[in-house]
């Protein structure tokens, strides 16, 4: 491809956040802000239970308190019209207010209307109901024998099925990775106003406004384009607002009740229950290998939770079936019905999981085999795709492992577990590899130069915070030569012209294409107004101004080429860790980490920086702390708040190294960019487990590593 | 939240006034009030304020140091006399909470704070502390970070103060007033353990209020430490917390003083190990010995086995610390 340029970047350089100073100074407005006129709030009631169905619920106490506009249940619930029609599939998406069944615990049973959110709170707590209690399952532990096969799930074969058995070196481990809560900083929220019958706007947090659009205009059919979705600010999502759910549903049938806008924000317990998570998961890893290290078999299994009402998957064995050149590689992925509610991915979904027993589990190979892990994965680097045989479009992860080796200073890794200590601190340390699908789809970028020489860019893609704006702003300035402040990006909004939603770290792979394709064509156009081939010495401003142009504007679309498909894409990193555990109460700190990612070229140092630091952060609190705790026998959590449910804080993450390789992916896209946060995330607490187990020889081999672990 | 009626202090006298009648609660801080306001686990009628009283000082006395009970946390942690004579209680101040809480918290407020069972705080599930008689959650439950000492078959829930260690270790006397007028009591016995009244923390009675603490003057300034192990590195509660103060004289110990957190139901101080510690040297041997006698009687449930092991090598550790070993 022609557009490839080479790029100069290093964690310094580059573009600060356009965005950066509006969400410093509090003037970045976010979907629960937008306090229109004679708003009122909604607050659900949630399920006491666990399973069964309601018998009575009395909500005469909550009608009748001060300020309250009206109380649904599924007694009384307008009907959402696009719930009616018979289901097309045994199991979906869980209807609220449709039924009198609960599926799980915190299930809300009821949406109170008030004309303040402390009035409507209070009134929540006035609902009376009454259930018949039915038997529950919530521990995916004691279940993993009631595993069933996804539907269209097959296990996967490559050459012999359990090879690994037959090898010389072999281990054959279990790994747990309890519940993960997203978490965003920001809370679910949604305003939504109807302008008329068949009309509505939403201010909502979410990841996608053309998917909301979709499922809203879905649920209440109504033509999408009536559905207007508004989401110029996301506080953070991580896979939680890829999808509708349910509490936004029940906004738009108040607000369409009432005839009034509701605002419905989740309290941070709801949104241990109302958003998704990272589903708890049971692995078993089988390696096996010649005494030189060559693999000989890759058994990976895996049990991963859903609910009862819905199958939710996600490509937890994967990994193991693209990671290493192995002849023989086999998976199983089964499916644990809970009375729990529906997991949603969550960074890195699948392979986050999966990365945890594939890179533990090399580590344990090394061990048995008494070799470097580094040395492990080189002599087992895949040099064309394990899965389908195809070239890699681009592919350096040898490097980062050099990068990174040299980075976290690996030549003073001593092999011999528990030998080296500093000030009585064991140190350890450990490494693990992540790999993610490099993807590219379909965005339309709409590029308007006006008289003055500044460029407007509009698409309806919303930013999560990874800087896709900022993103944007790099790629326009570099193929335009416009100033990055003569830029300005309009997106989170439907009604500009349509791009994905933003998740599988393909955003600046597909709109920055389309950026960059919509910038190439304006360039083109303004070639032919001024005659000459490079404009000549007229700016882009004398070039219209001399045509009497007040502005010039294209709309393009763009797309992944076909030849992209004889390629096969991923992006790679490996995260190095080098942790202090203490010898006798068991604590773990994190004294070093070193992150490098092999993602193409970085289009955006700075927010590409933030990223990979972000995604070392979740994969360390997986690693070290996160843990949603159900009591199996209420099937209710008991940690589902933040003095609780603990992620890292400033003192746990000492100072992070973030290095890339940056060279270009000559086939993904004009940029030669490859996505990042997904594996900014893959492969970090792998490496924290490796660490530790250097530093003490205890393998941990259920997350998250706490002190009572190590002692 | 329900409603309820707002009134500002403006004497102790007043206080008592207001406290006197049923529903009617003393807000300091609001950290910890206002939490288990909206968490529903109580419902007061009517809040008096107490921020506005004159007990924020912090004053040396003929023979301690006075600390008045509207002292923040945060302040009294630097303050410079507190640092001076009291250094241990200053660690055990900024090893608890986060800095915006320590702004606020107060040191009534943090005396009288309630234990962060998870069972107490949900109005779902059964707990003797919050509803007598409906059993206790967490004994058969998800116990990982409760007692191991003095609990009871009421209630295994722990107090969660750092503050409070070490106080208790520093033989601090809480200053309360009331009807009767002003009276002390040693910090050791302000706390209570769960017995059959869960629902009771301590022995102020209902219509009493703090006024402060005193702490005698001692000679563990230069040998104090404060080890709190907790889940991540800041703002997490104690698993197990230790406060040591030793007296030294070239390598031997005159007296000991050592409490720990996260493990009773109150600051739980180690008398059995202070005794033995007296007169001894400091040595890693004596103070794994002295970790052992602090051990006597404790008892695990299912999820906090690990104390067993953990306490006694936090107070080794502590130990360590404090006496220069490490
Ligand atoms: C997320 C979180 C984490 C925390 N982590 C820690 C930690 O790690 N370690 C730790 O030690 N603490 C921790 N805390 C608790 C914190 O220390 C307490 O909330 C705080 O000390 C309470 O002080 P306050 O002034 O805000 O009390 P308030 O909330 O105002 O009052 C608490 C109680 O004390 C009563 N009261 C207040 N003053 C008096 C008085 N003078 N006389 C009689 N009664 C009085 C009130 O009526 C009320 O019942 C944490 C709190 C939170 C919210």
């Amino acid at each position: 491809m022609e557009n490839i340029k080479k790029r100069k970047a290093s964690a310094t350089e580059g573009l600060d956040r356009v965005d950066g100073r509006l969400k410093v100074t509090g003037k970045a407005k976010y979907s629960a802000e937008y306090n229109t006129k004679g708003l009122v709030y909604g607050v659900l009631a949630g399920s006491t239970i666990t399973s069964g169905t309601i018998k009575t619920i009395d909500a005469k106490a909550a009608e009748n308190a001060p300020g309250v506009l009206a109380v649904y249940t599924y007694l009384n619930s307008p009907k959402i019209p696009g719930y009616q029609d018979p289901p097309t599939q045994p199991k979906g998406p869980f209807r609220i207010f449709d039924d009198n069944k609960i599926y799980f615990n915190g299930q809300p049973v009821a949406l109170v209307v008030a004309d303040t959110f402390e009035r409507a709170q209070y009134a929540a707590t006035l609902i009376k109901v009454a259930y018949d209690k039915a038997s529950f399952q919530t521990d995916l532990k004691s279940n993993i024998s009631a595993g069933v096969s996804p539907r269209n799930g097959k296990d996967y074969v490559k050459g012999q099925e359990d090879a690994y058995k037959t090898a010389p070196v072999k281990i054959e481990q279990e790994y747990i990775l309890p519940t993960d809560v997203h978490n965003p900083m920001e809370l679910h929220t949604i305003i939504a106003n109807w302008d008329g019958d068949d009309k509505l706007t939403v201010w909502d947090k979410t990841q996608g406004v053309l998917g909301t659009q979709r499922s809203i205009a879905q649920a209440f059919k109504l033509d999408p384009k009536n559905v207007h979705v508004i989401s110029p600010f996301v506080g953070g999502a991580f896979g939680a607002a890829l999808r509708t759910w349910q509490h936004e549903i029940a906004a738009v049938m108040a607000a369409k009740a009432l005839k009034k806008p509701v605002k419905l924000v989740l309290s941070r317990a709801e949104m241990f229950t109302a958003v998704g998570y990272r589903p708890y998961t049971w692995q078993k890893m089988g390696l096996g290998a010649t005494p030189d290290g060559k693999l000989v078999g890759i058994t990976h299994e895996a049990s991963g939770q859903t609910s009862m009402y819905e199958d939710f998957t996600e490509g937890t064995v994967n990994i193991s079936q693209l990671m290493y050149a192995c002849p023989n590689v086999n998976t199983r992925y089964r499916l644990v019905s809970l009375n729990v509610n529906t997991p949603t991915p969550m960074r890195g979904p699948g392979e986050a999981t999966g990365a945890i027993a594939l890179e533990c589990g090399m580590d344990e190979l090394a061990y048995a085999l008494n070799m470097d892990p580094i040395d492990l994965r080189v002599v087992n680097h895949a040099d064309t795709d394990p899965q389908t045989g195809k070239p890699y479009s681009s592919k350096f992860l040898k490097d980062a492992y050099q990068l990174g080796a040299d980075a976290i200073g690996w030549k003073n890794r001593n092999r011999k577990p528990a030998s080296v200590t500093e000030n009585g601190w064991l140190v350890g340390y450990g490494m693990g590899t992540g790999m993610f699908g490099a993807y590219r789809g379909a965005a339309t970028v709409l590029a308007r130069l006006l008289a003055d020489g500044t460029l407007d860019l509009e698409t309806a893609v919303t930013d999560i915070g990874p800087g896709t704006g900022t993103a944007m702003t790099n790629i326009a300035s570099e193929v335009m030569g416009v100033a990055a402040d003569k830029i300005s990006v309009k997106i989170g909004d439907s009604a500009l012209p349509p791009s994905p939603t933003q998740g599988g770290s393909s955003v600046t792979s597909t709109v920055g294409s389309a950026v960059n394709d919509a910038c190439v064509q304006l360039k083109e156009k303004l070639k032919e107004l001024s005659g000459t081939a490079e404009g000549g010495n007229l700016s882009y401003a004398q070039i219209l101004q001399a045509h009497n142009l007040p502005q010039l504007e294209v709309t393009v679309t763009s797309k992944s080429s076909p030849e992209a498909a004889k390629y096969a894409m991923y992006s790679w990193s490996v995260h190095f860790m080098k942790v202090l555990v203490h010898p006798t109460t068991g604590v773990v700190k994190v004294d070093k980490a070193v992150s490098v990612a092999d993602c193409g070229t970085i289009v955006s140092p700075k927010t590409a920086r933030s990223q990979i630091i972000g995604g070392t952060i979740m994969g360390t609190g997986m690693g070290l702390m996160e843990e949603a705790v159900i009591d199996h026998r209420y099937g209710r959590l008991v940690n589902n708040d933040f003095a609780n449910y603990h992620v890292p804080i400033q003192a746990d993450i000492p100072q992070l190294e973030a290095l890339f390789v940056n060279k270009p992916d000559p086939y993904i896209n004009p940029m030669g960019a490859k996505g990042m946060g997904e594996i900014a995330t893959i492969g970090v607490a792998a490496a924290l487990a490796n660490a530790v187990f250097n530093a003490t020889g205890k393998r941990v081999r259920d997350l998250p590593i706490t002190p009572d672990k190590l002692i | 939240m329900k409603q309820f009626q707002y009134t500002k202090a403006t004497s102790p006298q007043g206080v008592l006034e207001a406290i006197s009648k049923p529903g009617t609660k003393i807000i300091a801080g609001g950290t910890n009030l206002v939490d288990h306001m909206k968490h529903g686990l109580i419902a007061p009628d009517k809040l008096v304020d107490i921020n506005h009283l004159p007990l924020k000082g912090i004053t040396p006395t003929k023979s301690g140091l006075h600390i008045g009970t509207l002292a923040l946390n945060s302040v009294v942690s630097e303050n410079a006399l507190v640092l001076q004579k009291q250094p241990l209680l200053s660690m055990a101040l900024k090893a608890g909470a986060s800095p915006q809480l320590r702004n606020m918290a107060t040191v009534g407020g943090n005396i009288m704070q309630r234990t962060r069972c998870t069972y107490f705080y949900d109005t779902i599930m059964p707990c003797n502390k919050r509803e007598p008689g409906t059993g206790c959650g967490a004994m058969e439950g998800y116990n990982r970070m409760h007692a191991i000492f003095g609990a009871s078959g009421q209630c295994i829930a722990v107090h969660p103060s750092d503050m409070c260690v070490a106080l208790a270790a520093l033989d601090a006397q809480v200053i309360i007033t009331g009807k009767k007028g002003e009276k002390r009591m040693p910090f050791t016995d302000f706390h209570r353990l769960p017995d059959d009244h869960p629902e009771l923390d301590n022995h102020l009675a209902k219509d009493e209020m703090i006024l402060g603490v005193e702490i005698p003057d001692n000679n563990f300034a230069k040998n104090s430490y404060y080890l709190k192990v907790r889940d991540r590195q800041s703002y997490a509660f104690a698993l197990v917390s230790v406060a040591v103060g030793l007296d030294l004289s070239g390598g031997t110990i005159r007296s000991a003083r050592l409490a720990m957190g996260g493990v009773a139901h109150k600051p739980w101080r180690l008398f059995e190990a202070e005794k033995f510690l007296a007169g001894k040297t400091a040595t890693e041997d004596n103070f794994k010995q002295a970790a052992q006698l602090a051990m006597q009687g404790a008892k695990a449930y299912e999820y906090n086995a690990f104390k067993l092991k953990l306490a006694p090598a936090a107070i080794t550790e502590a130990l360590k610390h404090a006496s220069g070993i490490v």
